[in-house]
């Protein structure tokens, strides 16, 4: 579907207000976009690694996830939690027990995706789910504090990579884990940020979300906080 | 019809998850139970079950994968040993938190280091405060059985179950075991109707929250009255197994405990060799008994200690040790499980088999004639001994 502001803009949001992420932060909007790409009748479900937007968007009794079912387990396992309920759903539709499309979605922060998630992330990518992975990436572990993930760009001063009097930050260089999951041969790979092109976000989450086979997409998130 | 048949514990185990025919299994190879999940992707590539296997990258995957499918509505089971259930600790926690029904198969083995791959049952009893149900097998038979009766059991009491027996000596031992029929099993095991689940079509859900304090504290307490209720379950669906097969499981069994004056209690297949030891003692008029608990988790903290009461002297064998400068857990639990019921025998723990060291019908009897001692004089001047280790 060619891309209209106008009608992405009226379609119901799936993730909405009153989770408790910090004003201005970038993975609220993110997600939301990204999921705005889903069809209006197709299911979705949503796994999610420990981070802020888990922590902050379902707090008991309350979620922000909405027209979507969302499932959150543990910090590096979305991917492999996803891909659980990705081969389940094919018994389930062949039993006549659900009816609806459903779309498989994982999300995780930079941490989650490129440290301590990485191998669930890249066992599923190489199992070849249909699913989607999206990280959204703001350069460090915010939820406990701004420490250094392998995102973090050079020099940057962190909680555990502090500027100091012999050290000017953070002594290592980036991560390209865009690069690392095209060398996964899977169909579709795009990175994006969310301010300045909305366009640009929709049509890369369609492509990812409706391409088949696993796809990944990074989103960059600022956080005003870290 | 029942199917007699000669399986190794593995084999018999794969033939029962053949039979449940599950939504999804999710595996990684380890040795003892490697095994099982060898033979059940053999059955999934000749198409002879339904169930998408998912061949993972690692056993923390392997439950979070297992999560996502009973997270998602399917039937689900996984089989894993030693490291591997070791590296599966936070997401057992996790499966058992969001009340998933999984039957985990683990085929008991020792943790490293050193490293070995034989058998001892320092795997599931490290992971025992996990919140998944555990029931014990001495035999083929009754991991057979065992594994048939979990699924039901999970899916009433919304509880994640182990199914535990012994790497290698049952895990690889051939014996001669009597199958269902593939329809029975079915019928036995019916259909999961999960209540709320991801994808249900007709309404959305939101599983794995985070919980501030006081909603922790109550979904906890929930997890604990399950694990309580359990036992009812457990003895509902072993009555039925019961009518389909006259074969009897209870929480425990109980073997020529009725008028001993000596008793042991002992888990999985040495309670096969004990019960040769407790035969030849009776044959010399010594009144020795034993006890082998099916299900660890719950415990059956009223039911064995009333069993335990006419005894003169008590030994609890452990397959593992605590490291705690103490004892082992079957010994302190069931100890304090004693002492909750105002019950003061005389008991010692016993070490013992770590790493697969056999154990033998003399070995047994050496534990007997010791409580022989102890019940003479009513002393116990050590708590803990390490079999064949010291005198
Ligand atoms: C196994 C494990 N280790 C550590 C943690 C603590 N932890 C929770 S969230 C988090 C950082 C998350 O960082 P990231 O994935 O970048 O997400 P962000 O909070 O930045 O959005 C850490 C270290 C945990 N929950 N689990
Ligand atoms: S700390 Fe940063 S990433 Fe976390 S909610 Fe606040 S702004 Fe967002
Ligand atoms: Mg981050």
């Amino acid at each position: 579907m060619a891309y209209s502001l106008k009608e992405s803009v009226a379609k119901e949001a799936r993730f909405v207000s009153g989770h408790r992420m910090c004003a201005g932060c970038g993975a609220p909007p993110a997600i939301r976009n990204v999921l705005n790409a889903l069809k209006e009748e197709d299911n979705a479900v949503i796994s999610c690694a420990t981070g802020c937007l888990e922590v902050s968007s379902c707090i008991y009794p309350y979620t922000s996830w909405n027209k979507v079912s969302f499932i959150h387990t543990a910090f590096e396992c979305a991917a492999a939690t996803l891909s659980g309920a990705e081969k389940t759903y094919y018994n389930l539709k062949k039993a006549g027990k659900i009816k609806k499309t459903t779309k498989f979605i994982a999300i995780g922060g930079d941490g989650g995706t490129l440290d301590i998630g990485l191998q669930s992330l890249s066992g599923a990518m190489e199992r070849g789910h249909d699913i989607t992975y999206v990280c959204y990436d703001n350069g460090a572990y915010m939820n406990t504090g701004t420490q250094r993930s392998s995102s973090t760009p050079h020099f940057a001063d962190t909680t555990t990579s502090p500027a100091g009097k012999v050290s000017p930050g953070k002594a290592q260089k980036r991560k390209d884990l865009t690069e690392i999951m095209v060398k996964h041969n899977i169909p579709y790979v795009a990175q994006t940020a969310l301010f300045g092109n909305l366009q640009d976000i929709y049509t890369k989450s369609e492509k990812a979300i409706y391409t088949e086979g696993p796809t990944f997409l990074a989103v960059f998130s600022p956080c005003p906080r870290g | 019809m029942a199917i007699r048949e000669r399986l190794s514990g593995n084999e018999a185990v794969a033939t029962a998850m053949k039979q449940i025919n599950p939504d999804t299994v999710a595996a990684y190879p380890i040795t003892p139970s490697t095994e099982v999940p060898q033979y059940f992707s053999n059955f999934v590539a000749n198409g002879d079950v339904k169930t998408e296997f998912i061949a993972v990258e690692s056993e923390h995957s392997a439950m979070s994968a297992c999560i996502g499918a009973s997270a998602a509505g399917g039937r689900v089971m996984s089989a894993t040993s030693s490291q591997g259930l070791a590296y599966m600790f936070e997401m057992l926690y996790v499966a058992a938190g969001l009340r998933l029904p999984i039957t985990l198969i683990c085929g008991n083995r020792a943790l490293s280091a050193p490293l070995n791959i034989h058998n001892d049952h320092s795997d599931s009893m490290g992971v025992r405060d996990a919140g998944f149900i555990q029931l014990y097998c001495e035999n083929n038979q009754e991991a057979y059985d065992n594994t048939i009766m979990a699924v039901k059991i999970a899916e009433k009491a919304n509880l994640p179950v182990m199914v535990c027996y012994d790497g290698f000596i049952t895990s690889h031992s051939v014996e001669n075991i009597m199958l269902l029929e593939t329809e029975e099993v079915q019928k036995f095991v019916g259909e999961r109707k999960p209540t709320q689940y991801l994808l249900d079509d007709e309404r959305n859900i939101s599983m794995g929250p985070m919980d501030l304090q006081k909603y922790y504290f109550e979904h906890r307490k929930q997890l604990a009255d399950a694990m309580r209720g359990a036992k009812t379950i457990i003895e509902e669906v072993s009555e039925e197994f019961y009518k389909l097969t006259g074969r009897k499981y209870e929480l425990f069994e109980n073997y020529k405990m009725d008028d001993a004056d000596l008793g042991i209690v002992v888990l999985n297949s040495t309670a096969g060799t004990a019960k040769d030891a407790v035969d030849e003692l009776r044959r010399n008029g010594i009144k020795a008994g034993l006890i082998k608990p099916r299900t660890f988790r719950p415990l059956p903290y009223k039911e064995i200690p009333e069993k335990l009461k006419n005894l003169k002297a008590l030994a609890i064998l452990d397959k593992c040790d605590s490291v705690n400068g103490y004892a082992a857990p079957l010994f302190t639990e069931l100890t304090s499980a004693m002492y909750s019921s105002g019950l003061t025998v005389p008991t010692v723990d016993y070490i013992y088999g770590l790493g697969g060291v056999d154990v033998k019908v003399d070995d047994i009897i050496q534990i007997y004639k010791k409580l022989n001692e102890i019940a003479k004089t009513g002393n116990v001047e050590k708590t803990t001994y390490y079999l064949g280790m010291e005198n």
